[in-house]
């Protein structure tokens, strides 16, 4: 018998010879065949809502053999924009990334078209939200698909019973949580003028309604429906400022008199600002999503017992609501694009849709009206039914400050909050009427730089 | 073994001082190579082990071992300051969508919004406001903490300091909640002893000595232990020989103390009011910017306009713009350093 001696050297060369082998051999069937995806997601306010969302993720995941892995990321300081941002100057990230409100027409340049996903989703739920349209169809291309996690609407949170013992006004029957029972000639009465005089009463009776007055998305987007439902336009489509109007004088007086009646530190206040007004039981309404609802449930049931959420008041142009979705986006520089838009399509599907409202007891809202009927927003309580008119109902349209200017325009004036600033100084500055608009109008030139 | 390694040992294994040539055994089959380039090899390794000593003594020489020990913490400086601030510098120039070159154009358009201006003052009142406050706090207090007992000094330095050693952002967050809009612990003291409430954060004017405060706050203690290092610097002498001509504590401080402190007076400010214009995180978390913009300062605005608005070469530009005055006042400022520090030597 001949043996052959190998010696150390020998041996590791062979050794490392095979391990390259191995490495770069085609992979044969297996778990990741598929590659990976990774996805920047908005980190949910809602305790636990996340967890949906990795799970239907991860059964696409294990169905297509790809790996998915999720960042959830806090937009507590604007974090996830700070990512956002980081990752297009370095042209190396996630695969998908979830972009609030502006984000998309930001990123614009390196997001991929996804006309082909929302084709579909059009096809499959009907009308697509304006909003989200104006916000991530840019020059006739889809970069973003709505997301159903954390977009959200900021109708009125009230409480029904001081409004029926301070001032008469019943909003459970006025807005019962079945559609079918709105009674025009009442919800027709819910005007901005009983809204003051509302307001003024739970003033009066030590309830103020808490409105926020700073520079933060909850601000600018309960103005931005007044605005619009007082038919005020900032900016128009053809890059025309149209500030200096009628309609915004009289929009401006009647914020005088309806920030007379707001506690006084809602300049200062935050998007937490209005929540606590409210779960605290000092004050008698706000307008936002039902996450300060679903806060009072575990911190003050008793308030939270007596919530409703209902429709915006009418304006002399309509009713109004400012909405605020999210998006998911697929950077183009991607690896793997073909699975990320499978994983879109999936989470967007209605039954997917339906557990992460459920998950997130009805605050996550999809941007298309025919989903509006998932029983989520009927079932939960206390009070039963109190977030059925959370999501668009009867003739409430939505809005979004900035609108309709071209985007890049909107965005400035959105997030440089010139509406809030603007009533601020007229209502808080005490500065005269002409000079605010002025000033507006010395800003809004500047927004079109864009 | 081949010559070459043979003849290249030998003077190493000699330490380079003396090679004293080796000649191989006979009969040793490496012997006769080995015989025959000895000499040509003793000649190269000499040459080498002069070489060797220039390098050993370059290493060995104190700036060089200055210099590698420095070495991490300038490519560290190079990767996270000197590029950073360049790039800043670069994208400023660029347009919105940075695929454009377009010189000081950014620049040219902040200098004509009303915005900017109102920023330009508030940051202005903002870091000269802070910055004296805390150069007169941080002196009173080292004048008192030198004074005081050396067995006291110690504790009292020691509880000085925590605003400083606490992190801002943390400490920040801390004091919105004495300030909170509507639940604010200050008003709830005040309200209980039959005050009116103050409203800190969304009154703008409120909210800028609210947002001075908490600046002065954590930035007093940093004047503080550098004006203390100064004090202990200054010879006992001086002041003996002051007292024997009669002069008054005031006297003492004016003529003595003060000139002595100049310098470190001088780097302090300059470093504080470097530092206080860039401040970002105590406005950020207590007001971010409002009501009414009326307390942006330059970070937070170039963080609504890069970050939020999307147009980081604007949010660029905004946050350079105190750079030019600030180098020049840095130089002024030490050169007056340099030349007093001359005139001490």
């Amino acid at each position: 018998m001949s043996y052959t001696r190998v010696s150390r050297r020998t041996a590791l060369k062979t050794a490392a010879l095979s391990s390259v082998a191995a490495i770069t051999a085609p992979y044969i069937s297996g778990v990741y065949a598929a590659g990976s995806l990774t996805l920047g997601c908005w980190d949910h306010w809602v305790p636990g809502a996340n967890n949906t969302l990795t799970k239907l993720c991860n059964e696409w995941g294990e169905k297509n053999k790809v790996q998915v892995h999720i960042d959830y990321i806090t937009s507590q300081g604007e974090k996830d924009k700070l990512t956002a941002a980081a990752e297009a100057q370095a042209g190396t990230g996630h695969d998908i990334m979830s972009h609030r409100d502006w984000n998309i027409r930001i990123h614009e340049n390196l997001l991929e078209p996804l006309d082909d996903i929302i084709a579909q989703l059009i096809k499959q739920n009907g009308p697509i939200s304006p909003v989200a349209e104006y916000l991530a169809k840019i020059k006739g291309t889809w970069r973003g698909v709505p997301t159903t996690v954390g977009s959200q609407v900021k109708p009125c949170q009230s409480r029904f019973d001081l409004y029926n013992e301070q001032c008469g006004v019943d909003l459970v029957d006025m807005f019962p949580a079945d559609e079918s029972k709105y009674d025009k000639a009442k919800t027709d009465k819910w005007t901005w003028d009983l809204y003051l005089d509302c307001a003024q009463k739970l003033h009066k009776a030590g309830y103020p309604v808490g409105l926020p007055m700073g520079q933060t998305s909850d601000a600018v987007d309960w103005v931005g429906a007044f605005f619009k439902s007082y038919g005020v336009v900032f900016i128009d489509e053809k890059d025309q400022i149209r500030i200096n109007s009628d309609e915004t004088r009289k929009a401006l007086e009647y914020l005088k008199k309806l920030m007379a009646v707001n506690p006084p530190e809602v300049y200062a206040w935050d998007d937490a600002g209005n929540n606590r007004w409210i779960i605290s039981g000092k004050g008698s309404g706000i307008m936002n999503p039902p996450s300060s609802w679903a806060v009072a449930k575990r911190d003050n049931p008793k308030v939270a017992e007596k919530i409703w959420h209902h429709p915006m008041p009418k304006g002399p142009k309509g009713r109004f609501v400012g909405q605020l979705p999210q998006f998911y986006g697929l950077w183009s520089f991607s690896k793997n694009k073909s699975a990320a838009k499978d994983l879109l399509l999936s989470i967007s599907q209605r039954t997917s849709v339906a557990q992460l409202v459920e998950a997130s007891f009805g605050y996550d809202l999809p941007s298309f009206k025919s989903l509006y009927d998932l029983p989520t927003w009927k079932q939960v309580g206390p009070p039963v039914g109190t977030t059925y008119s959370y999501p668009l109902r009867g003739d409430e349209e939505t809005s979004m400050a900035g609108a309709p200017a071209r985007s890049e325009v909107g965005a400035q004036i959105y997030n440089q909050a010139i509406n809030t600033v603007m009533v601020s100084k007229f209502t808080q500055g005490n500065e005269k009427l002409d000079d605010v608009i002025k000033w507006a109008e010395n800003e809004l030139e500047g927004t079109l730089r864009a | 073994m081949p010559a070459a390694l043979a003849g290249m040992r030998e003077p190493e294994q000699t330490g380079g001082i003396a090679v004293k040539p080796y000649r191989w055994q006979a009969g040793d089959s490496r012997m006769a190579d080995t015989v025959h380039t000895w000499v040509p090899d003793l000649q190269r390794a000499r040459a080498k082990t002069s070489t060797r000593s220039k390098l050993d003594k370059f290493i060995r020489q104190r700036s060089t071992i200055a210099f590698l020990m420095c070495l991490p913490l300038m490519l560290i400086i190079a990767s996270l300051v000197i590029y950073p601030a360049f790039y800043s510098i670069y994208l400023s120039m660029l347009n919105k969508a940075q695929t454009r070159f377009i010189g000081l154009g950014n620049f040219r358009f902040l200098l004509s919004r009303d915005v900017f201006w109102m920023v330009v003052q508030q940051s202005a009142i903002f870091a000269l406001s802070a910055v004296f406050f805390k150069a007169f706090i941080g002196l009173i207090t080292a004048h008192l903490i030198n004074n005081l007992p050396a067995k006291g000094q110690r504790k009292w330095r020691g509880m000085l300091l925590v605003p400083w050693v606490i992190p801002l952002a943390l400490s920040s967050l801390g004091w919105w909640w004495l300030f909170d809009p509507t639940h604010s612990a200050f008003n709830w003291i005040l309200a209980a002893f039959g005050f009116n409430e103050i409203p800190w954060l969304s009154d703008p004017y409120w909210a800028r000595f609210s947002v001075i405060l908490v600046n002065v706050w954590y930035g007093a203690p940093f004047f503080l232990i550098m004006y203390l290092a100064a004090l202990k610097s200054v010879p006992e002498q001086l002041y003996e020989a002051a007292a024997i001509d009669g002069a008054n504590a005031w006297q003492k401080f004016v003529h003595i103390t003060l000139p002595m402190m100049r310098n470190i007076i001088a780097i302090t400010v300059l470093f504080s009011l470097i530092v206080t214009f860039a401040n970002f995180d105590i406005v950020q978390i207590m007001t971010a910017g409002g009501p009414r913009n009326m307390t942006h300062v330059f970070a937070t605005y170039a963080f609504m306009l890069g970050i939020r608005s999307g147009d980081l070469p604007l949010g660029a530009a905004s946050s350079l713009f105190m750079f030019p005055i600030l180098a020049i006042a840095a130089v002024f400022i030490l050169r007056g350093v340099r030349k007093r520090g001359r005139e001490i030597g």
